[in-house]
């Protein structure tokens, strides 16, 4: 009995697919033009590894679960970890944005690393929103209260309640990290896949 | 390739690299970065720690500001707060539906968090008090009375409450037809024509000063229950809330939105959002909330776009910050440095 064909194979497309737009060597290269020296470059890096630290210290919280952290003094350590690495989280992917603005990182086909690192951003600003009103503590119902009106003024308050806490904790350990990494896991693919870009040519200048 | 695709993709104006190499470990790097940063949150975390004030309970607002809870109570028996005169997605009331032009988006998905504010807050709750003959007495005189003459009850009943929520709110002298009895905690207000509602509200007092209302307002069909929905609206009717929160600096007028208690740095990447409420159109408007959620959809869009905006995208070239960025590329490859 001959084998199988594997011309129609899903798996051998999928996987022929993923080596051509992305080689072994392209997505974990071991040598970068010269150009990539400058400490903007920091930035890029520091938002994957503040996002580590996110998810590090959030697993730790989520395993403990949600009161853990009021009652004891090793919870709320890690109750720290998690917002000070957020906070520096958006700090770094902060900068990092300006300098591939300024940098006109788009350059050569590469628009939608910069839009996946765009609606990265977003998509984090909710993420975080949703930690604050799952914290079960004055901040919580304070911002929660307050916040509402926005979401309800849209229409999207009839899914999305901050006032309801089992809802609330369920957007920010799953939903939307997951939305997060999956367009981090995107836009690194994509960098990977493009190359960092390079330096604008002195004598091209003018025009986009 | 559809034009779509052409858009995204877009021509591959930026020149092959052909100059040289540098050996790179990208696996070291990702490793070293998340040694530095979990560092430096280590040690931010033990010089600052982490604000975590306790939340206020229905219990603490009942005895902390008597007064302020029974004008809240009598206004949720009487359809006149906050919540009761919202809408959607709380009931078909109609005074915080905010609208853009013709859209009224907040009316598109209904009333999906039903709440009746005289039955969830008031009547419901004091039907669980079991053996007061008296309270269950009043229950039944107000809610077979007519609802003209049960607004003449409340209305009875809440100016006076009103009245010196207004000299509170004034500086000015508090008038006598409200007190607080100083041993017992109970708000006495002096009114005709209030009918069953003074009865009313000293059972819903007490039951809030027990804890009771606190656990009342979160039964619900299920045994476990996460909804804070019906707790927190009441308690935002009120005054303790907000109390808490001006001491804080976190009311809208003191960039509330992105504080947080405590001198943390809070939300502060909101600052573009909470920006827009300390300017008009949007600090008056009765829709500011949608007007700014609309800018802030308007900007993010915008900001998603940046490649494909004429004149944004092509200020880096008009601004050469990139010559500070690449400047030993740049330095490399000048003439001076070639000879």
């Amino acid at each position: 009995m001959s084998a199988p064909t594997t011309e129609r194979s899903w798996t051998v497309r999928v996987r022929e697919a993923g080596v051509g737009a992305l080689p072994p060597e392209k997505l974990l290269p071991d040598s970068q033009p010269t150009y990539v020296a400058s400490w903007i470059y920091i930035f890029g890096v520091a938002s994957l590894a503040s996002l580590a630290v996110i998810i590090g210290s959030g697993t730790i919280l989520a395993l403990k679960g949600p009161a853990w952290w009021h009652y004891t003094g090793v919870g709320h350590f890690f109750n720290s970890v998690h917002m000070w690495s957020v906070e520096l989280f958006f700090f770094v992917m902060v900068v990092h944005l300006w300098g591939k603005y300024w940098m006109s990182a788009w350059r050569g086909g590469r628009a939608r690393v910069w839009m996946t690192g765009a609606i990265t951003f977003l998509v984090a600003v909710p993420c975080a929103l949703t930690g604050y009103v799952s914290q079960q503590n004055f901040d919580a119902q304070w911002i929660s209260t307050q916040a509402k009106d926005a979401m309800n003024s849209v229409g999207v308050g009839a899914f999305f309640n901050l006032t309801n806490f089992g809802q609330m904790y369920s957007y920010h350990v799953l939903l939307l990290p997951l939305a997060v990494v999956g367009l981090v896991v995107a836009h690194v693919l994509l960098v990977r896949r493009h190359g960092v870009v390079p330096p604008i040519e002195l004598d091209r200048r003018v025009g986009s | 390739m559809s034009r779509l695709g052409r858009l995204l993709h877009g021509k591959d104006d930026t020149q092959p690299w052909k100059g040289r190499y540098a050996p790179y470990d990208l696996v070291k790097e990702a490793c070293i970065a998340i040694g530095v940063i979990a560092l430096l949150a280590i040690v931010l975390s033990v010089l600052f720690s982490s604000p975590d004030e306790k939340p206020s309970t229905i219990a603490q607002w009942s005895k902390q500001l008597p007064i302020n809870f029974v004008t809240t109570a009598v206004s949720e028996l009487d359809g006149k707060s906050g919540t009761a005169e919202y809408g959607p997605p709380y009931n078909h009331e109609s005074a915080s539906v905010q609208h853009f032009l013709f859209l009224h988006p907040q009316r598109w998905l209904g009333v999906s968090h039903p709440i009746n504010t005289a039955g969830d807050y008031v009547i419901g709750p004091l039907e669980t008090i079991p053996d007061d003959p008296a309270l269950h007495s009043a229950i039944a005189e107000y809610e077979s009375a007519p609802e003209k003459t049960q607004k003449g009850w409340t209305e009875a009943y809440a100016t006076p409450l009103e009245e010196y929520a207004t000299a509170e709110e004034e500086r000015k002298p508090l008038p006598k037809t409200v007190s607080v009895n100083a041993a017992t905690g109970m708000v006495s207000v002096q009114a005709g024509g209030t009918g069953p509602i003074p009865t009313l509200m000293s059972a819903e007092l007490g039951l809030a000063k027990s804890g009771g209302l606190d656990g009342s307002l979160l039964t619900s069909n299920q045994f476990f229950q996460t909804d804070y929905t019906k707790p927190l609206l009441f308690m935002a009717d009120g005054g303790l809330l907000e109390k808490r929160a001006e001491e804080q600096h976190l009311l809208g007028e003191q960039w509330g939105m992105m504080n947080e208690t405590g001198s943390y740095p809070g939300q502060v990447w909101l600052w573009l959002y909470t920006l827009w409420y300390q300017v008009e159109p949007f600090k008056a408007s009765a829709s500011g909330d949608l007007l700014v959620m609309l800018m802030m959809g308007l900007l993010s869009a915008a900001f998603i776009c940046v490649p494909f905006i004429p004149g944004v995208r092509s200020l880096p070239r008009k601004i050469p910050i990139y010559k500070l960025i690449w400047r030993e590329h740049y330095r490399a490859i000048s003439p001076r440095s070639r000879a």
